[in-house]
């Protein structure tokens, strides 16, 4: 039997329209263009990095912004040894569980690393800021290991 | 409350590729099987029909619609879908018998997952600013919580490579599965990582199939004259969408869907887990408060092969089905959806 030959259209799967992101993720976005990181504080005071709209815990409007630091402390990782073609890396690279100083909770981005062997849970990691930053979550391009830094 | 019992379950084999058949042709089978098991003409002997599928899987709004060519809807028909797995359009379905709007119902689950790249494909059911620009595949995802499971000392590689062994053996009895075979834990241990911690065994596969189901009241079911298992208990809990603001150790909402649904007012013979990865089956077990006295997933669970959007249902029928044959007194279904766990529903099923 000859391979049915199949018939392919390009097609764009995405939203024809525009929105505004509204208080909450709109402070955290623009604050990212600027090179700045905010957080809200949640009902029980811990700071939530990215913010969150609603308390996690109530349900309640959130709206009380803190900066937070563009370092911070490795929760978690994985070692993507092929990254897909989605992804942002095309070298080996891990995926990270940050909790940036002065947040309460992790927040997930990129890692970029030489080696799995190089990275260990606990390790110290930064912010690599995009060279044109236009209010994304993709303008921080990813974390890097901070060098000679204890756990 | 009215007592709902399932009366009629079957599925497609899990496989890897189903090639040209499209997502009707793999959903008619399953339906020409339940209703052949009730003596059903068609879906106009139910009162009422709901479905679970994914758009993202075909990648268009409303493709589920489609599917519904299987049903045959003229006459018209009471018909309703949850963009979600098919457990959930059996929990609606529940709903809508204990309301008294109907006596009866088929409830469908299909996915065919092979023409895309599934992980990336569910990345973008996440956050839309926050996670799903980054293209945070799932496998990533539950690689980051299972290397939180393990650097806590709460799982170790070797306790995920027994559950797999245990999958790939249980399988083998499994004529729908897509994976089976014995392999020792040192085998498996032996393989290379693929997203580190997670190996390739501790990830479902990808699978292309479908399942349906009939459930009834119990006088309904009566009057069908077939075996049946009563739907004893059911919830379903869900937790942040932010995988972050979650303990990833532990479900919590599994914990309080079993104790809503109400696990331990008996003993639990038999469990299927909905478990994607291998870590995520020893902690929804610690999560549900199974001991060693329950049977968990014997014929391989979705290890062995996942059906998006059916292999929840599929847990419901599958303790169904040793309740039935006699193997079970009384079971516990467990679905999953969402990154990480994040939303679970538990059933128990008891034998008539």
């Amino acid at each position: 039997m000859v391979a049915a030959e199949l018939l392919s259209q390009h097609f764009e799967l995405g939203f024809t329209y525009t929105r505004s992101t509204g208080p909450v993720v709109g402070k955290f976005l623009t604050g990212l263009r600027e090179g700045r990181v905010y957080g809200v504080r949640g009902s029980d005071g811990r700071v939530l990095v990215p913010p969150a709209e609603y308390d996690p815990l109530t349900g309640a409007a959130l709206g009380e912004f803190v900066e937070v630091g563009q370092q911070g402390r490795l929760l978690s990782w994985c070692w993507v040894s092929e990254p897909r073609e989605a992804h942002h890396l095309q070298q080996p690279f891990a995926w990270a569980m940050v909790q940036l100083d002065g947040a309460d909770v992790a927040m997930i981005h990129y890692l970029e690393a030489p080696s799995a062997e190089a990275i260990r849970s606990g390790a110290r990691v930064g912010i690599s800021w995009a060279a044109e930053r236009e209010g994304f979550i993709t303008d921080i391009r990813c974390f890097t290991l901070l060098e000679g830094a204890a756990p | 409350m009215r007592e709902i019992a399932v009366v009629a379950y079957s599925q497609s084999p899990c496989v890897a590729d189903a090639g040209a058949t499209n997502e009707v042709e793999l959903i008619m089978p399953q339906l020409q099987a339940v209703y052949s098991q009730l003596g059903l003409a068609s879906a106009q002997d139910v009162d009422f029909v709901c479905s679970g599928s994914c758009d993202y899987l075909q990648g268009a709004a409303f493709a589920f619609v489609a599917g519904v060519d299987a049903l045959g809807a003229v006459p018209p028909i009471k018909e309703s879908h949850v963009e979600m797995d098919a457990a959930w359009a059996l929990y609606e379905a529940i709903l809508k018998i204990r309301m008294g709007h109907a006596d009866s119902a088929l409830i469908y689950g299909f996915g065919k997952s092979s023409p895309g790249e599934l992980p990336i494909v569910l990345s973008q059911r996440l956050d839309p600013y926050y996670l799903a620009p980054l293209w945070l595949d799932t496998v990533s995802l539950a690689a980051l919580q299972a290397r939180l499971l393990l650097d806590q000392d709460l799982v170790s590689e070797r306790d995920m490579a027994a559950v797999v062994a245990r999958s790939r053996r249980n399988a083998m009895d499994n004529p729908l599965a897509q994976l089976a075979g014995e392999f020792s834990i040192e085998e498996l241990l032996a393989e290379e990582h693929f997203v580190a911690p997670l190996r390739r065994a501790d990830c479902c596969p990808v699978s292309d199939g479908a399942a349906a189901m009939v459930i009834a009241t119990v006088e309904q079911a009566r009057a069908w004259g077939a075996p049946y298992a009563r739907i004893t208990g059911i919830d379903q809990r869900i937790e942040n969408h932010n995988p972050c603001l979650r303990d990833l150790t532990d479900s919590v909402s599994t914990r309080q869907a079993a104790a809503a649904a109400g696990v331990h007012r008996g003993p639990v013979d038999v469990a299927e887990i909905y478990a994607p990865f291998s870590h995520q089956e020893i902690l929804l077990t610690r999560a549900l408060g199974l001991d060693d006295s329950t049977l968990v997933n014997p014929g391989g669970g979705v290890l062995a092969g996942n059906l998006m959007m059916a292999s929840g249902l599929s847990r419901v029928g599958e303790v169904f089905r040793r309740i039935v044959d006699g193997k079970a007194g009384r079971g516990v279904a467990h679905a999953t959806s969402g990154p990480c766990l994040q939303h679970n529903l538990v059933a128990v099923l008891e034998g008539a």
